[in-house]
């Protein structure tokens, strides 16, 4: 009898597995239309761009006459292509610039407008100002600003005695020099971001610290900063952002130059692809990029584990 | 019974000796009809500049001559030649007429077929207003709009020549002359330099690619003359070629503000409008905001001349642009546009283009126009140095489809010869960079 129970209970047990997957089904089928919309958006926007540029990074076609295929030609070009290995450390160069000294600079502040003082609200809407500048006009105002003879920053230095800088008008201090207007710019999105962390963060173990007897510092240093890791992480993650696909500040200031000082990635992208039309080879820096792109973020997550690990 | 009386007797003679010259302007009106496209709409796409502005701020005439109604746009030049080459490549284009730098894409438009030969429009009576001259329009401009297989796929508008600016009240100041050569230039640009009280003795254009056109006008001074020969085989590696590299080196070095590698128009413009540079060698276009008082310290203070001779040759460096049709447009928007490039580049328009300085326009009537250059805000010398340069006037740039990458490869060795590398080896090292760039699109053509 007990054998047919057993067998009666996994009929039954079957029965129900069968009418769950094909209720699973039905629902499947009753559903899958809400879903075809998205699914569209994300082929026209996203899948078949990126097809057509790979299959366009395969291709040599410039705006204007025939494309022919011409397989891997153009990445064994940009391999040779030294004017593009100077744009991706550029860039490089510039993005770590970009992202450290905002990420400092805002905490610092952040920390500064946590505290209570006569004016808070005033000095926070004030220091927040710049990040709602449009980049071209930031950019349009800061060149005439950088102009050696009539710049109103020669000037500044001048009332201090201090010998003029040639700003971006020369090769050696052009980065540093962008870099600078991107930290005007988007250090205020940092300390929008660090402050938010800092009114979130419990009060006890402050207290116990204080009990203790550990200084300012060491509050800081064990307390503070790693509880607000994570929102350093989102920084640092959105300014890399940032500063990699940054164009608009640089093209208008420099346009790369001068010669090619302040060429980017992403400058050196778009003269290939709107200033000469050499839309296969343009192409194949995206797919570049892209993979460079991959690659900082994969590297992003790995430290970020770390630092957790680390944390624990 | 109606009976003749003296005075109606006097009427009909008046009348009757009036009659051939009423009949003859029925006549000139009635065999061209300006409103045979009413009520088609056209789209013009032009470059953000004052002759554009010019052209948009009276489009209402042309409206009203012809019951055309147009759609104008004025884009910023860098953006506009992406935007036309994009929309010409899609087949596609949103705009039946279209404003060209023939300096930078004549050849690409004209390879390509991208607009509509002209010359069957002029010959065709029935088309083509009797006043519309078209002898009106200089030599030079009309070569400059024509293709070298003889299809002449632009209307001249403008004509843009390199010229001398120089700071009349610095040169008095200093009792020096107007250079007439370039040498004489170099001289007294450094007799004019004084870094201590800010003053550069010359101003031009460094920054990649602008400089290019500063580095031609050198050049155009030499025996060769050109960025490359019949066959378009590039010569920047040549003897003059590097001759004229060292004088671009040696001037903005020696002579120029620092930072001058960073400078393209505007920075020099505001140099010299604000009398920190004693001269400028740039674009006739600059007149009307350097006589500007509320944007200019030298405003009344500008003298004109013509570019200085060179060792070998004298010219001054030409550019220019001209107005399309574009060809995919259909017959009857074609025809309207056809009517708009008559209209646009008719005298009034490009007198208008003369005394306001906007440029130098591409018809001759407008220079022997005496009234109107008395009663201009402008010197006389200015005037004289449009009429002079349009003699000696020669293409700044070559005409090959890769102009933007060959002036941003000869760029990059010009900037980099400010900043003290040798020339010789920058212009090499440019040259071999852009001469398989030139073959290819050469063996395209």
């Amino acid at each position: 009898m007990s054998g047919g129970t057993t067998t009666g209970d996994a009929a039954a047990l079957s029965g129900a597995a069968a009418d769950r997957a094909r209720r699973k089904r039905a629902y499947a089928r009753h559903y899958w239309p809400f879903v075809v919309p998205a699914a569209i958006v994300v082929v026209a926007v996203i899948v078949f761009p990126w097809i057509f540029t790979l299959w366009m990074s395969v291709n040599e076609w410039k705006l204007g006459s025939g494309r022919s295929f011409v397989g891997f030609a153009n990445y064994e070009r940009l391999w040779g292509d030294e004017r593009f290995h100077a744009s991706i450390w550029r860039t490089l160069y510039f993005t770590a610039l970009a992202v450290v000294i905002p990420v400092v600079l805002g905490t610092a502040a952040a920390i500064v407008f946590h505290r209570r003082f006569p004016l808070r609200g005033l000095a926070r809407t004030i220091f927040i100002l710049p990040m709602m500048a449009t980049p071209v006009a930031v950019a349009l105002v800061w060149t005439m600003m950088f102009h050696p003879q009539l710049g109103v920053l020669n000037w500044i230095l001048s009332q201090f005695g201090i010998p003029p800088s040639l700003w971006v008008y020369d090769a050696s201090t052009v980065i540093p020099t962008l870099v600078m207007v991107e930290v005007w710019h988007w250090t205020p999105l940092v300390m929008l971001l660090v402050l938010g962390g800092l009114a979130s963060l419990p009060v006890d173990p402050y207290e116990a610290a204080k009990i203790d007897g550990a200084t300012g510092w060491q509050a800081f240093r064990f307390i503070t900063l790693p509880l607000l890791a994570p929102f350093l992480m989102v920084a640092i993650i959105i300014r890399t952002i940032d500063a990699l696909k940054a164009f608009d500040t640089i093209y208008v200031i420099t346009q790369g130059g001068p010669g090619t000082a302040s060429e980017t990635i992403n400058i050196f992208l778009y003269l290939n692809a709107f200033a000469y039309y050499n839309m296969g080879y343009a192409s194949a820096v995206v797919v570049v990029f892209f993979a460079l792109i991959i690659g900082l973020a994969l590297l992003l997550l790995w430290s970020r584990e770390r630092f957790k690990d680390a944390a624990r | 019974m109606t009976m003749l009386t003296r005075r109606g007797a006097l009427l009909g003679g008046a009348g009757l000796l009036a009659s051939p010259a009423l009949v003859s302007r029925v006549d000139a009106q009635g065999a061209f009809n300006w409103r045979r496209f009413a009520g088609e709409r056209i789209e013009v796409s032009l470059t953000a500049n004052p002759r554009s502005q010019i052209l948009i701020q009276n489009q209402r005439e042309f409206e009203e001559l012809t019951g055309i109604r147009v759609g104008s746009e004025a884009i910023p030049e860098q953006q506009h030649r992406q935007k036309f080459v994009i929309e010409f490549a899609s087949g596609r284009p949103s705009f039946d007429v279209i404003g060209i730098s023939l300096h930078v894409n004549k050849r690409q438009v004209g390879r390509a077929r991208w607009t509509a030969d002209l010359k069957p429009l002029i010959a065709d009576a029935s088309m083509t207003a009797p006043d519309f001259d078209f002898a009106d329009y200089g030599a030079g401009a009309v070569a400059y709009s024509t293709q070298a297989d003889g299809r002449m796929d632009t209307l001249p508008e403008f004509t843009d020549y390199f010229i001398l600016y120089y700071n009349k009240e610095i040169f008095q100041r200093a009792g020096v002359a107007v250079p007439t050569t370039y040498d004489e230039m170099y001289e007294t640009a450094r007799r004019l330099t004084d870094a201590r009280a800010g003053q550069a003795g010359f101003v031009g254009r460094g920054v990649r690619n602008a400089n290019v056109v500063l580095y031609t006008s050198f050049l155009l001074g030499t025996q060769q003359r050109d960025c490359t020969d019949a066959n378009q085989r590039l010569l920047t590696d040549t003897p003059d070629a590097i001759a004229a590299g060292e004088y671009y080196k040696k001037i903005l070095r020696d002579c120029a503000p620092q930072g001058v590698a960073g400078f393209n128009w505007n920075e020099a413009q505001t140099s010299f409008a604000q009398g920190r540079a004693a001269m400028w060698l740039d674009g006739v276009g600059f007149a009307a905001p350097l006589e500007d008082p509320t944007r200019s310290r030298v405003a009344g203070k500008v003298g004109y001349a013509v570019v200085p001779r060179g060792a070998a040759r004298h010219h001054c460096a030409l550019f220019g642009t001209g107005l399309g049709i574009s060809a995919a447009s259909n017959e009857r928007k074609r025809g309207a546009a056809w009517l708009y490039l008559q209209w646009a580049t008719n005298k009034r328009n490009q007198l208008r283009f003369l005394t306001s300085g906007a440029g130098a326009p591409a018809r001759q009537s407008p220079y022997r126009d005496e009234e109107a250059i008395r009663s201009s805000r402008f010197g006389r010398d200015y005037f004289e140095t449009l009429i002079a340069s349009s003699r000696i006037a020669h293409p700044g740039l070559p005409e090959i489809v890769p102009v933007t990458e060959f002036r941003d490869t000869l760029g990059t060795a010009l900037t980099n010869t400010i900043g003290g590398a040798d020339v010789a080896t920058e212009l090499r090292r440019a040259t071999e960079a852009f001469r398989p760039i030139l073959e290819q699109s050469e063996r395209a053509t």
